[in-house]
């Protein structure tokens, strides 16, 4: 069952032009990678989908109603369904990793102190943060900052989560346990948006590849057809960013 | 021509920025806590540099005005000139413009930095809504601690006034409270009140709405900040002439 589409999607950002008629869908339990090129518009994609973008033209479907014309208060109901994962993790700078992780709670259910405690240590535990619950997110290295961004972004049970670049630029043993959380999430049942260069990565993770270029979907196929495309873009595209992690 | 055209376009958004600003102030959900914060940390943080600005500005008036009026035997008046003058005009803009720099760059560098690090797009993501969380606290809390302070300034200045009559000129507390309290009326208190609410208005807006159009980092965080206190100053004391007309029609007249 589709949970979320995407019809012809345009945006521009000015002269320049970033989706020029971009066509997806996401099923409910499976988790997709978007690919592409930097500058792609991958992002901007995502924050199309809960309206942190307007877009241009086209139509974002959530659950067979249409999204894209909501008004910015309509936004913050379905934000706590389809919710966001930052590249930066974008932790709240004075506000402890507890409190960080609580905001959510605090703002959208009516949990007592003690229940939102212990969902808290849940989450945290998942993430493997419990030891830097009293931390600030300036005590944290980026790959401990962006478990708990992933801990704050699933702490509502979200129907959908969409990751912008949640493993770029951290090592492999971070690398591994992001992985592993996104997993953790999609074996409970839920949605994801993977964007990434991390190919390895999402070969981890993912049940399709698409791959953005020159503003459309340029490849929409399985990890198989991905893996065995004859298509010169996917072929380069898949060995420019091959790690050395990689496992065919 | 288009230093104008940008103008208006900025004013017109400024505008906007307070026309959402007040949609939201009348609706569900309102942070009461965040409130309390911003009054301490806003009003209780100025709280010491106010009443030092009111009673030093309250000293070299009475000083000033005792000397220069005793040449020609009109000590008496002292009391009267400095009270009326802090509570309509100095005590508010001295305030004020203290408030514009401390206050004013503090919100802007605050929501500037939140703003280029993506974290009001996480509060966004997370589905609040910036302006409940960040912005009415702050537009509230400045408006309401700034009447405040500045009549705890009048009054400090004031005291500090009556303080140097005594010392310099033997005038008896008793008579200058006395002849104070015969000069002020209801109309000076509810004008520094009124002038205090709308620039504490100017500022916060000003402060927020630059803070949420940060950009170029750092940089920009700076930017925004001395743009901040360098337009509220000016507002605030252009302004304060058109209310001064205002007040003075309505009330005295």
């Amino acid at each position: 069952m589709k949970i979320l589409e995407l019809k012809n999607i345009h945006k521009s950002f000015g002269e320049k032009k970033i989706h020029q008629g971009v066509n997806f869908y996401l099923e409910q339990g499976e988790t997709i990678a978007l690919l592409g090129h930097s500058g792609t518009g991958k992002s901007v994609l995502l924050r199309s989908i809960i309206g942190l973008e307007q877009i241009d033209q086209g139509e974002v479907i959530f659950r067979q109603q249409r999204i894209d014309q909501l008004d910015e208060e309509s936004y913050y109901p379905l934000r706590t369904k389809i919710s966001y994962s930052f590249q930066n993790a974008a932790l709240f700078d004075s506000l402890s990793v507890f409190e960080n992780i609580a905001y959510p709670l605090f703002e959208h259910t009516k949990l007592n102190e003690t229940q939102i405690n212990q969902k808290v240590e849940d989450v945290l535990k998942i993430v493997n943060m419990s030891q830097a619950k009293f931390l600030m997110p300036s005590d944290l290295s980026g790959g401990m900052q962006k478990r708990v961004g992933l801990a704050r972004s699933m702490i509502l049970n979200p129907e959908i989560l969409l990751y912008d670049e949640p493993t770029a630029g951290l090592d492999p043993v971070n690398t591994d346990m992001v992985i592993d959380i996104m997993n953790e999430f999609k074996a409970r049942g839920f949605s994801g948006i993977f964007v990434t260069h991390d190919i390895p990565a999402a070969k981890r993770v993912c049940d399709r590849f698409l791959l953005l270029r020159d503003g459309k979907i340029y490849f929409n196929g399985t990890l198989e057809e991905f893996n065995h495309s004859n298509d010169p873009f996917v072929l380069t595209f898949g060995s420019t960013h091959r790690s050395r992690h990689d496992v065919p | 021509m288009k230093d104008l055209k940008a103008g208006l376009i900025l004013t017109g958004d400024i505008l906007d920025f307070t026309k959402d600003v007040f949609t939201r102030l009348f609706s569900k959900p309102f942070y009461w806590g965040r409130l309390f914060d911003q009054i301490i940390q806003l009003g209780l943080g100025s709280l010491s540099i106010s009443i030092v600005i009111g009673f030093i500005t309250g000293l070299v008036m009475t000083l000033q005005f005792g000397y220069g009026l005793a040449k020609f035997g009109g000590t008496l008046y002292v009391p009267a000139i400095v009270s009326v003058s802090l509570l309509r005009e100095l005590a508010p803009i001295f305030t004020s413009l203290l408030i514009a720099g401390r206050v004013g760059s503090g919100i802007s560098a605050e929501i500037g930095a939140m703003n280029v690090t993506g974290q009001i797009d996480a509060i966004r993501a997370l589905g609040t809504s910036p302006v409940r969380v960040l912005v009415i606290p702050r537009v509230l809390a400045t408006v309401l601690t700034l009447p405040l302070l500045a009549t705890l300034a009048s009054f400090t200045g004031i005291i500090g006034g009556m303080l140097i009559s005594y010392i310099e000129f033997g005038m008896p507390a008793g008579f200058y409270a006395n002849k104070v309290l015969s000069t002020i009326v209801f109309a000076d208190i509810f004008g520094s009140i009124f002038k205090c609410a709308f620039f504490g208005l100017v500022i916060s807006i000003l402060a927020c709405y630059r803070g949420f159009h940060t950009k170029e980092g750092t940089r920009g965080v700076g930017n925004a900040t001395t743009w901040v206190v360098v337009r509220s100053s000016i507002i605030i004391l252009i302004s304060d002439f058109f209310l001064s007309k205002i007040i003075l029609v309505g009330f005295y007249q």
